[in-house]
């Protein structure tokens, strides 16, 4: 697998040192990692970057996650790339409202590395 | 794991102290690689100079707080970053608030029957121990101190009948 160019969303700046870092030990070699703080700023950095990957929270403020997943499609960079949540919010429906929204993967907070591996590697592989 | 006690069960909310337990040791277990246990209420209570709180609302209503010393939040935090990035009061604040809201998610996804129904604030931090919180929620506190690599953490959930 080549190296990935990652955006990772998350109004907590230590959580997205947190996801980077267990992408690296997950085993997935990073090229780019781009940052933002809701998803308002994630469109406006995805006009600016290709990526990859997307890692998402869904409780944010200005914009949250699944919010952000449904206007993603829209930014012409971020077409057919996956979005994978890492979110407290643990409920069934709220795994189910995610993916109906277009979301292609969801961890649950607290999560291991391998865990990371065993969502994010599946949705990698399939990136058209 | 999801523990086996219904949200039927508020009626005896002293039934959730394990399940909040549990909470707070897989999150520090997962994601700062150290155990805690819980350890009886010293007298007089911890002051925390460090608060974070997440407000929960829907099915079941209230407040989390999570509360620990000046060192032992610098503690946590480089647990969780690494030595070389946990210095500032923004890193700080912001491992603890992140530490809650993870507390707070872990411990709804274990209520049995809670399914989507109640949702989490982004959390809040008070730096400094000088200060009063009333909450306006009713029921009996469930509060725990546990000890972290020597300094005690408190958690504490304020919930409305």
């Amino acid at each position: 697998m080549s190296k990935v160019r990652a955006l990772i969303v998350d109004d907590s700046s230590v959580m997205r040192k947190i996801v980077e870092r267990s992408l690296r030990q997950a085993g997935i070699e990073l090229d780019k990692v781009v940052e933002a703080g809701n998803g308002a700023e994630a469109l406006v950095a995805l006009r600016d970057n290709s990526v990859d990957l997307i890692l998402c929270d869904i409780n944010m403020p200005v914009m949250d996650g699944l919010e952000f997943v449904r206007q993603v499609g829209s930014v012409e960079n971020a077409k057919g790339v996956p979005v994978v949540m890492i979110t407290t919010e643990g409920s069934e429906s709220s795994v189910v409202q995610a993916l109906s929204s277009g979301a292609r993967g969801y961890i649950r907070k607290p999560f291991t590395p391998d865990q990371v591996k065993e969502h994010v590697l599946p949705v990698l592989e399939k990136k058209p | 794991m999801n523990a086996d006690r219904s949200i039927a069960d508020r009626s005896q909310p002293q039934s959730w102290m394990p399940i909040l337990v549990l909470s707070v040791q897989e999150v520090f277990e997962i994601m700062l690689g150290c155990r805690v246990q819980p350890m009886e209420t010293p007298e007089p209570r911890p002051n925390g100079e460090f608060t974070a709180m997440v407000g929960l609302a829907g099915a079941i209503c209230g407040v989390l707080t999570f509360s620990c010393g000046g060192k032992t939040a610098v503690q946590i935090a480089k647990c969780m970053l690494g030595p070389e990035i946990a210095s500032s009061e923004d890193q700080v604040s912001d491992a603890l608030g992140e530490i809650c809201n993870m507390i707070g998610g872990n411990f709804k996804n274990k209520l049995a029957g809670l399914d989507g129904r109640c949702m989490l604030s982004v959390p809040t931090v008070i730096n400094g121990g000088e200060y009063s919180l009333r909450s306006l929620a009713d029921g009996t506190p469930l509060e725990v101190v546990m000890q972290f690599e020597g300094g005690p953490i408190v958690v504490c959930l304020e919930l409305h009948n």
